[in-house]
């Protein structure tokens, strides 16, 4: 069960999960016979790498690719391009991890609690069955199972043997969060988990995965559209707009300075609680274009307010600028754009 | 780490010696499913009618009855409530009563068997289509829909005339008829369920694909497979009894509903109750069945 691989191999340094040019095209079945004549270009050339121990949030609006990135780190949709390296491990490829390698340390948490649990399956059946699908004695499962029932703050005695309908939301979720660890995962992939959760439910929620992470030595994707929840748990943080990342920083570079148009237009839509801060910039305008057909050059710059024609012709690249990567071509020296450098 | 939830009294009490047995809480599926059951009064006739039916057209050589196949050329069409005949004779003087027993045994056979087969050919093809989908899907469900290209009716009759009369052809026929509809209904549910998180979870967790049907599928589709099953058997039976009607199924002089109804047409002048009794059998039996698949199917939704 525990293989050479659930132990630190590369050092603090060494990212735990890198991922580069991920691509994923979804076709779109029309045209005679069934053919696919377009696709929906959910992610395109993504590249990220995910430190050792840090919480990385991901945001953007709905549609922008992020629960395709979920699928993608997990492999439970294949990419159409580009590779991913866990922890030195090339994955899927003739000298690296296979698959299911990947999946036993990397793990998922799914934002719909109760689609995600089998309506047949009692509690304890539900978590015992990834470790006894990897060989795990059925004694033995169902007792990690109940420890780790206690873990997530379910009393193992009253909520082993009942059936997900008899759990309210909040607990149903740390039954999914209890399940993505039966394996004993090193990354974590949050989807939207604390999403569909009330404010209260949400708070405790939240405070149990920092506990998890210290306890279990955790690092987390964690994806979210709630910006102040990503704010609250992450250490960094990615911004993505149409299957592109835009922005990623530290969290105090990116909800401090935000440098993209897209993030400020992000950040300042969020509702404050102070009357004295009121949002001064123009709320973003309209509905994200239809990935089936992306704006050509920057993506954004069908609603962005310093759009340009040479956005039009060129498609910015992340570039550092010292805190944090940005992929507008305001901050490339030369590019073309009137407030480029 | 406390949670809001009022089990939190319940292992309070269970801590204290108070053994509160918490009746609402570990009930499982099934228990359920029944408790739903014995509060549904049509289901539960219609079940009664049917163990009756089934129970004599088993038991029916130890029930004392009369000589099904005894003919008598003086005591031909008696009339219903004849002394020493019940329900009255046929036309070649057979005992009714004795006769409507024993052909629930074919009838019921007729009417059960090819629905038993079709379902594990036709449930084991959809929930492949299903589970895999793609290719494999196309393949199997475009056959399927080029048996669906003909009525049911005239399928069974065209297999049974080409195949020539008796029941082995029929039973094969009547099944080859449900496989298409079995499976059609087991590759939705199938594909239904396979889209829900658990089962993306499930292959998250690197479990094989045969585990991942058994645990995680099979326990979530055989219900309404099988309670679209039960709707069949009455087809089935209704079916069965019409291939009899036209001398493609069961050969004379054989007890058996629909051949009784055939070989009654001639007395429908003389004594037209009489010739109704083989068909109110089917029609109990047949509408027994949909209406107990129907509380079958309320009983097992979860979110009844």
């Amino acid at each position: 069960m525990d293989s050479v691989l659930s132990v630190d191999r590369g050092g603090p340094a060494q990212p735990l999960l890198l991922a580069k040019n991920l691509r994923k095209h979804f076709p779109i079945p029309g045209g005679l016979l069934g053919r696919a004549t377009r696709v929906v270009r959910a992610v395109d050339d993504l590249t990220l790498s995910v430190a050792k121990g840090e919480t990385l949030g991901v945001v953007g609006e709905s549609g922008c690719g992020k629960s395709t990135v979920a699928r993608l780190l997990m492999r439970l949709i294949k990419p159409d391009r580009g590779t991913m390296i866990l922890d030195g491990d090339p994955v899927d490829e003739p000298h690296g991890i296979t698959v299911n390698e990947l999946r036993r340390h990397v793990q998922m948490v799914f934002q719909d609690s109760y689609a995600s649990l089998n309506p047949r399956l009692t509690i304890v059946e539900t978590l015992a069955f990834a470790p006894k699908a990897h060989g795990l004695p059925h004694a033995e499962a169902r007792g990690r199972s109940r420890d780790l029932l206690a873990k997530v703050g379910l009393e193992p005695d009253t909520f082993a043997d009942r059936y997900p309908h008899e759990l309210s939301g909040g607990q149903r979720q740390r039954v999914n969060i209890a399940r993505a660890l039966a394996l004993r995962p090193r990354l974590v992939i949050l989807d939207e988990a604390v999403s569909a959760l009330d404010k209260s439910v949400e708070a405790q929620v939240l405070n149990m995965l920092v506990d998890l992470k210290d306890e279990f030595g955790l690092t987390y994707v964690f994806i979210s559209h709630d910006l102040n929840v990503v704010q609250y748990l992450s250490d960094r943080v990615l911004v993505m707009y149409l299957g592109k990342i835009v922005e990623i920083g530290d969290v105090e570079a990116i909800y401090g300075k935000p440098q993209h148009p897209y993030t400020r237009a992000l950040l300042s839509a969020r509702p404050t609680m102070d009357p004295r801060r009121r949002t001064q910039e123009a709320p973003i305008q309209g509905d994200p274009p239809n990935p089936i057909d992306p704006p050509s050059g920057c993506r954004f710059r069908t609603r962005c307010p310093f759009a340009e024609s040479v956005c039009a012709g060129t498609e910015p690249v992340l570039a550092d600028t010292g805190k944090q990567s940005v992929a507008c071509l305001m901050y490339v020296p030369g590019s073309g754009h009137s407030k480029a450098a | 780490m406390a949670i809001q939830s009022p089990s939190l009294d319940l292992t309070a009490g269970a801590g204290t010696g108070v053994r509160l047995t918490p009746v609402a809480i570990t009930r499982g599926y099934w228990q359920s499913v029944a408790r739903r059951l014995r509060r549904d009064p049509v289901t539960l006739v219609c079940g009664v009618v049917l163990l009756l039916v089934v129970a004599s057209a088993l038991a029916a050589p130890w029930l004392g009855l009369s000589d099904p196949y005894k003919t008598s050329m003086i005591r031909r069409l008696y009339p219903i409530g004849s002394p020493n005949f019940l329900l009255g004779t046929d036309e070649l003087g057979r005992d009714m009563f004795s006769r409507l027993i024993y052909g629930g045994r074919l009838s019921l056979f007729m009417g059960v068997t090819p629905v038993v087969l079709a379902l594990l050919i036709g449930g084991f093809l959809g929930i492949t289509a299903g589970f895999l989908g793609g290719r494999v899907n196309m393949l199997i469900m475009r056959i399927m829909d080029v048996f669906y290209a003909f009525p049911s009716v005239l399928l069974a009759i065209s297999l049974s005339g080409a195949m020539g009369a008796g029941a082995e052809n029929t039973l094969l026929a009547l099944t080859l008829v449900f496989i298409p509809p079995i499976c059609r209904v087991s590759e939705s549910v199938t594909t239904q369920v396979r889209g829900f998180d658990f089962v993306e979870a499930a292959r998250a967790s690197g479990a094989g694909t045969l585990t991942i049907v058994r645990v995680h599928v099979l326990g979530n589709v055989l219900g309404p497979i099988l309670v679209y099953a039960t709707s069949l058997i009455s087809v089935a039976i209704i079916l069965a009894a019409g291939l009899s009607f036209l001398g493609l199924g069961v050969k004379p002089p054989e007890p058996e509903w629909g051949l009784m109804l055939n070989t009654l047409r001639q007395a429908i002048y003389v004594n037209p109750v009489l010739a109704a009794l083989p068909g109110v059998m089917i029609f109990i039996t047949s509408i027994c069945f949909n209406l107990m698949s129907d509380g079958l199917r309320a009983a097992m939704d979860v979110k009844a």
